[in-house]
């Protein structure tokens, strides 16, 4: 199986905390992968380094055999016209309204006619449920509904890797139903490749073909999500089934409380 | 005990100075980033258009009705100081020259500053707190070229016109005052404006020190947005600076300036 991506024995620490320690993953080319992991275990940095945004510590990441940390400027740009991320806050352009949001990245790199440009994007936002929202400029957006315009962004171009930071965060059961559906209908049809970072540990086993569980900076579980539920690892059964007592720690890394808090 | 505390200081001496020299070194290269016009013709020009609009036709306002005050204030003064010589006719030349050669660079260089310059910042620290700049650049768009050079082409074009205007207003506004208000002859206030200006040595030097002031304080205002810590504090902190920094450097500046251009070395 060919790997779209892969990061190799990558570290990275941030601010002396060590986030990442050597940890491998390959995602497999035409597959949507999940990445699962407790708030703060680094699913977001993780993509940033993906996307070049971030220089790992060491370790090398390869995207469709190119290594990013070692890009110039300009092939990093060249390269990251095949990827696209959504931003878990969304990231809209504020001074835009929703049509050229979604527009934008089709202006920015094609040079399509005008009237190709408005059937693509009607199209996209169709398919995120807001054709009829292309007038509204992004503060007159709900939070999911800001999500899933920038869902709609991030497919605009028909990338070759979609990378997705929690799109299920804020919405609604049905529209919830709907973007799982449309994350995988996508991935199947283009047959792009697809990297799904979520919290929503059953939407996102059930639209996966892989999984990886990451914490405290290694990778704890991987596979099928089969193998995954499986697994009889006490940390990652902890984590998929929400239980409060067991090796992960819910706290950030600190002092016990006894020394910080007087006695009562 | 005081010799530690003593290299401590010096220590933390060092140190904001190489901090200092950091951010210069990066504020330098990041000018050689967004000094570029970018892909095509048309829509950099669009963009461009759509920052003079921001930058100068909104300013428009406070640097007409600021003019006309400082020129109607100049003529009062100088008419006063004139007088006492016998030669209060020569107040159009002394209004005139005053503003083309100091008054309008350096006082539409602070009032820019101030109206356009923290507007700058601000924008550009909300985008990137709102990670709009990242999300361009990982779309493959550099934000350098097609987010700050355009403010920064902005800046560089409407600075020098509307100091230009800055001039006309205020010379009018002189003129309302002396030959309205004090009653000179106007013939002798347009005619001994129009003798003793000249095109080179007071409109040129003039322009040629408000395109240094317009690159100074874009590049500052662009800096300082980028730079921010990408939190509220941080782009209120990043907004002062820019207004902060560019004042105090359009006053060096124009000492400066003012200097090469008298032949004073
Ligand atoms: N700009 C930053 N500077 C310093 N540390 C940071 C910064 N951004 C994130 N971190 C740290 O890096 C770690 C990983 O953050 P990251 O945002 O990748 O977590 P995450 O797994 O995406 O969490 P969540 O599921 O809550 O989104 C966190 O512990 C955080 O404290
Ligand atoms: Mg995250």
């Amino acid at each position: 199986m060919e790997n779209f991506a892969e990061l190799n024995e990558l570290s990275f620490s941030r601010d002396g905390r060590l986030i990442f320690d050597g940890i491998n993953l390959k995602i497999p080319k035409g597959k949507v992968t999940a990445i699962l992991g407790p708030s703060g275990t680094g699913k977001t940095t993780l993509l940033r380094l993906i996307s070049g945004q971030l220089k790992p510590d060491s370790g090398d990441i390869l995207v469709d055999g190119l290594s990013v940390p070692r890009l110039s400027r300009g092939d990093l740009f060249a390269l990251r016209k095949r990827l696209s991320l959504l931003f878990q806050s969304g990231a809209l352009f504020t001074d835009m309204n929703v049509f050229e949001n979604v527009a934008f990245s089709l202006r920015e790199h094609t040079r399509l006619p005008e009237h190709m440009i408005r059937d693509l994007v009607l199209l996209r936002l169709q398919s995120v449920g807001l054709r009829g929202a292309c007038e509204h400029m992004p503060s007159q957006l709900s939070g999911g509904m800001a999500r899933r315009v920038a869902l709609a962004r991030s497919m605009a171009l028909d990338p070759e890797l979609i990378m997705y930071d929690e799109p299920f965060t804020g919405q609604d059961p049905i529209s919830m139903a709907v973007l799982v559906k449309l994350i995988r209908s996508l991935n199947d049809q283009l047959s792009l490749t697809s990297i799904l970072v979520s919290h929503d540990v059953e939407e996102a086993l059930s639209i996966s073909d892989q999984v990886y569980v990451l914490s405290h900076g290694r990778v704890i579980g991987e596979g099928t999500p089969e193998q995954v539920r499986q697994s009889q690892n006490a940390e990652l059964k902890q984590f998929l089934f929400g239980h409060v007592d067991g090796p992960v720690s819910f706290h950030y890394p600190s002092k016990p409380l006894e020394q910080e808090v007087l006695p009562l | 005990m005081m010799v530690k505390a003593l290299m401590n200081r010096i220590g933390y001496l060092g140190l904001w100075f190489l901090n200092i020299c950091a951010a210069v070194g990066r504020a330098a290269w990041f000018f050689t980033q967004i000094l570029s016009w970018g892909a095509g013709f048309k829509a950099p020009f669009k963009r461009l258009l759509i920052q003079i609009y921001q930058l100068g036709v909104l300013s428009l306002p406070i640097i007409l009705v600021a003019g006309l005050f400082v020129g109607m204030v100049l003529a009062l003064q100088g008419y006063h100081i004139l007088v006492s010589y016998g030669s209060q006719e020569a107040v159009g030349q002394m209004v005139a020259l005053s503003l083309l050669r100091e008054f309008s660079p350096v006082m539409t260089a602070l009032l820019f500053a101030g109206r356009a310059g923290s507007a700058l910042t601000a924008e550009i620290g909300l985008m990137k707190t709102t990670e709009q700049l990242s999300a361009m650049e990982i779309m493959g768009v550099d934000p350098f070229k097609r987010v700050m050079a355009p403010r920064l082409w902005g800046g560089i074009i409407t600075l020098p016109l509307l100091t230009l205007m800055f001039s006309v207003l205020g010379i009018y506004g002189g003129a309302f005052v002396a030959v309205e208000m004090l009653g000179i002859y106007d013939g002798s206030y347009w005619g001994n404006m129009q003798n003793s200006v000249e095109f080179y040595e007071d409109i040129v030097k003039g322009v040629v020190k408000s395109v240094v002031f317009a690159v100074t304080v874009s590049w500052i205002a662009i800096f300082h947005g980028w730079n921010a810590i990408p939190t509220s504090q941080g782009i209120s902190r990043a907004t002062t600076a820019t207004v902060v920094q560019a004042s105090l450097a359009i006053l060096a500046l124009d000492f400066v300036l003012t200097a090469v251009m008298l032949g004073g070395f």
